[in-house]
């Protein structure tokens, strides 16, 4: 079935994936804006409880996708791995420090004789909840923004120093969080996780107090997200852009590059605007009919990331555009063709790909069956494995 | 500008991934093997209804929560680090290395992280019937992740079913299946989650043991023991027979690795097995010095477990270094049937093939197309040495010859005793005996470490054995490296040393506490 696509249509079939699993994991990060929450949303130890429990039985599920979705990038763009892990060492090693010291929070924070204390795990919770978003944001716009690094695969027969890629700049990464773009996309991506934290409460809790401060915080929250989402959306359409001719590679830079891959793939532009109106009226709803349509409104805002996400991934990658570029060697620039795996190992990848919608069925039986009854205090003191 | 490389990045990141994978590999056995003996608790209770199963199962599952979530902590930086600290073994092998890592979170991870949830949040939620798949399901997550990742690694070990691509500079992937199912896979993987099984054994008849030292929840103790010792007395003897055949695996792909473990400088035909010795500890390969102080040895054993033949000549290290065998039993290139090349004369065919693949470059560059295609076959007939082209004298192909082998008698001494325990521990549970043996009690506490040196042993075998290869003969690991500042490395080293003791403490103060608590509050306060 996949061995008679080409090359390029399975470097396009993998670039979705990867967008797709992108999309999933900025949806996911419902659990890290609900991280940094759990002060304000919890006044009582009881109320923190239910909050910390509540995101507690979702929390493996980003971690899973941020890990699924790094050996995904692996196998199919190789060359962005070498690349951006190997060069960008310490925002990736700050990233990947966020999310060790939640792996073990939620398990060890109510734990008696837990050796940090109660408190130093619910910080780690919110260094998590907060760092961890701005810093992926702001990697993640470097695909726009681009990057210090030069590639020379002739390098390899170069005896005393055979590596191939290599980083162009000191800060080896840290460099990403001086530009504005860049952070405005990282905070852009915070205050959507709170927004989608607070929505996610909103669907889960059964406690009058704190569904109270969580519909406060998601209008305080909304404020800001728009006015960092819109400042970078504004920004990425009339900026430059890394334009990759398709018959020579050659990478040179197009005015309004962007705007003019919006205008060149108008099903990707009906993505983005729909993923952007489900959001706002994600948002919209709880402020507007809080009680009877707060319940549902993680699926509106939900959907609408995950669609919004997966049209910025294709804005990055698709139309001829190099989807990491280098500053440094615009020839260095990455592609979907120039960093692909070889046409056998992405075919039987995509067959692994077949599983996914197995993958997502069950995950759905699941998050049903468990959420069927909404978590409450009498839950908490019945539960003798709370967090 | 190109600089050289600092010696001190390579022995750095080395550090630092031998540090994280050190640490990661402390929580998966148990991981891997605890979480098949909770579904067997629960199975049980599920079967017979007995509430006393289902207060077993929850006590050892709050221990299993526990020791899953730091083995979590410490994997996602192994995924990671084959980027940040070998940027250039990630685009060398990528192509074959990636896709089992990719397979590893789609069809492992996700299983074990769904279900996980309902298998500590579920009891009230879902049926006892989906609770119980949940658990079996959670199990088999954890064990596919370690498939997958055990294929990976062996391909380092035996790298098949690749050809080396010059337009691409990288090793690309042609036959998946030969990946999957080769012979050094296929014995990792089931040697490798076998003494995971036993490590969850041992862990639960020393904990068992302690609760009958301390005379309390002698029922508990007892049902525990029972489980765990008949589980642990198969899987020991599982793990035999696949030590085996990864002995057998190595004698014929790595016999480099093979010569280390016994500390073999010089070859023989009929060669012992060394049973226990003190390898000379300034021995060099050709220094004429003595390779043991004393050694006990079975004739003929090392031949016969590593040839199946007992009259097999066995290469040492110097016979390697100088080529001095006839590689009948060894899986090498065609070039090599009639005999093997001495290491001086694969690191210049190495030369060769890095230099040709070089002009490859610069002819495709040039439009030449004649210079091209023969500096193409050159690297071609050279290609299955091109990693030795990076090594600076045939001395570097040694690897910690005295590690290594006291590694592997640790390993293996270690887990013929594990047999013995478990033997007698079903002797004496067979004949009601076990609560009032006290010594049989404290040996089976004090057998808890024992198994985690045992693992981290076989850990040391299996990678510090591999040096100086990152890939077998491919690429040494000072060629793979990413291309950062040592004191970068350092900095990020002396971190995780930090963060992973702070959790291990705490990973060990808690489950201790745990323990004293016992079941009976649930395990949790």
């Amino acid at each position: 079935m996949f061995e008679s696509l080409s090359l390029f249509s399975l470097q396009q079939y993998w670039w979705m994936i990867i967008s797709l699993l992108g999309a999933i994991l900025v949806f996911l990060m419902f659990v890290q804006g609900g991280q940094t929450l759990i002060f304000q949303l919890g006044k009582t130890e009881t109320e923190k409880k239910i909050l910390v429990n509540s995101l507690g039985r979702k929390w493996e599920f980003t971690f899973t996708t941020l890990v699924t979705f790094g050996g995904a990038f692996f196998a199919s763009f190789p060359l962005f791995y070498s690349t951006s892990f190997g060069g960008a060492y310490w925002v990736w090693i700050a990233i990947l420090f966020c999310f060790i010291i939640q792996a073990v929070s939620y398990e060890f924070r109510s734990k008696p004789n837990n050796f940090l204390g109660q408190k130093t795990y619910d910080i780690f919770l919110f260094i998590n909840g907060a760092l961890g978003t701005i810093l992926i944001g702001a990697a993640v716009s470097t695909f726009f923004t681009g990057s210090q690094f030069s590639i020379h695969k002739e390098n390899l027969a170069t005896l005393a120093n055979p590596v191939i890629s290599q980083w162009q700049g000191p800060a080896h990464g840290l460099e990403a969080v001086l530009n504005w773009r860049n952070v405005g996309l990282g905070l852009s991506i915070f205050f959507l996780a709170r927004i989608l934290g607070t929505l996610y409460f909103m669907n889960t809790v059964e406690e009058k107090n704190i569904l109270g401060r969580a519909k406060k915080q998601l209008f305080i929250n909304a404020v800001p997200f728009l006015v960092f989402f819109l400042a970078y959306v504004f920004a990425l359409i009339l900026s430059s852009g890394f334009a990759a001719d398709p018959a020579s590679g050659v990478v040179s830079m197009e005015s309004f590059k962007y705007l003019h891959n919006l205008l060149a793939m108008p099903v990707v532009l009906i993505l983005f605007l729909a993923g952007v109106v489900l959001v706002l009226w994600g948002i919209i709803l709880p402020l507007w009919k809080f009680e009877k349509s707060a319940s549902k409104s993680i699926w509106f805002a939900g959907t609408g990331t995950i669609l919004t996400v997966f049209s910025v991934f294709l804005l990055a990658g698709f139309n001829n555009t190099a989807y990491y570029p280098s500053t440094y060697d615009l020839q260095s620039s990455l592609t979907i063709r120039n960093s692909s795996s070889s046409h056998y190992t992405l075919t039987a990848m995509s067959y692994v790909s077949l599983l996914v919608p197995f993958v997502l069925a069950y995950i759905w039986y699941s998050w049903w069956s468990m959420n069927r009854k909404k978590i409450d205090t009498i839950e908490m003191e019945g539960d003798d494995h709370a967090y | 500008m190109i600089l050289n490389i600092d010696p001190g990045i390579v022995d750095w990141s080395r550090a630092q991934f031998a540090l994280t994978a050190i640490y990661h590999w402390l929580f998966v056995p148990l991981t891997l093997g605890l979480s098949f003996l909770v579904a067997i608790m629960e199975t049980i209770y599920v079967k017979t209804g007995d509430p006393e199963w289902k207060r077993i199962t929850k006590f050892w599952m709050t221990l299993f929560g526990i020791n899953f979530a730091i083995g979590v902590a410490t994997g996602i930086i192994l995924e990671f680090e084959f980027g940040t600290n070998w940027s250039n073994y990630s685009w060398f092998v990528g192509d074959i290395f990636g896709a089992p890592l990719a397979i590893e979170g789609i069809m492992a991870f996700f299983l074990e992280s769904t279900f996980i949830a309902i298998m500590f949040f579920g009891w009230n939620k879902v049926s006892k019937k989906f609770h119980l798949a949940s658990s079996w399901l959670t199990a088999i997550g954890a064990n596919l992740s370690a498939l997958w990742i055990l294929v990976a690694n062996s391909w380092m070990q035996y790298p098949v079913g690749m050809k080396f691509n010059p337009d691409t500079a990288r090793n690309e992937m042609h036959n998946f299946w030969d990946v999957l199912f080769s012979p050094v896979a296929v014995h990792k993987f089931l040697h490798t989650i076998s003494s995971g099984y036993v490590t969850a054994a041992i862990f639960i008849l020393g904990i068992s043991a302690w609760f009958l030292l301390k005379k309390r929840e002698i029922l508990l103790a007892r049902k525990s023991i029972l489980v765990a010792a008949i589980f642990g007395l198969i899987m020991s003897l599982f793990l035999a027979i696949t030590g085996d055949g990864s002995a057998y695996t190595i004698a014929q792909k790595q016999p480099m690795k093979l010569a280390a473990m016994e500390g073999l400088y010089k070859g023989q035909t009929s060669k012992g097995l060394v049973l226990v010795g003190i390898p000379n500890p300034r021995k060099k390969a050709g220094d004429g010095q003595k390779d043991f102080a004393i050694k006990i040895e079975v004739p003929g054993l090392l031949s016969m477990l590593g040839y199946h033949n007992v009259d097999a000549f066995v290469p040492g290290v110097e016979d390697i270094l100088a080529g001095n065998f006839k590689p009948e039993y060894q899986n090498v290139p065609s070039a090599e049937k009639e005999k093997a090349f001495p290491v001086s004369e694969k690191i210049e065919r190495g030369k060769l093939a890095i230099a040709a693949f070089g002009d490859y470059k610069y002819a495709k560059k040039a439009g030449d197309k004649v210079a091209a295609v023969r500096a193409d076959s050159t690297m071609k007939a050279n290609f299955a040495y091109f990693g030795y082209g990076y090594l600076k004298a045939p001395e570097e192909d040694v690897p910690n010859v005295a590690l290594i082998f006291y590694s592997f008698r640790t390993m293996v001494i270690f887990g013929f005793y594990f047999i013995l325990l478990f033997i007698v521990v079903l002797y004496f549970h067979s004949r009601n005996l076990i609560t009032g043996k006290r010594w049989l009690q404290y040996v089976m506490l004090w057998t808890i470490p024992l198994v985690y040196l045992a693992e981290q042993a076989g850990w040391i075998v299996a990678e510090i054995g591999r040096q100086p290869w990152v890939i077998q003969d491919l690429l040494p690991t000072r060629a793979a490296v990413s291309m950062i500042e040592t004191t970068s490395v350092q900095i990020t080293f002396w971190l995780f040393a930090a963060i992973f003791t702070a959790l291990l403490i705490a990973e060990l103060m808690i489950m201790t506490r745990q323990i004293k608590l016992g079941p009976k509050d649930g395990g949790t306060k």
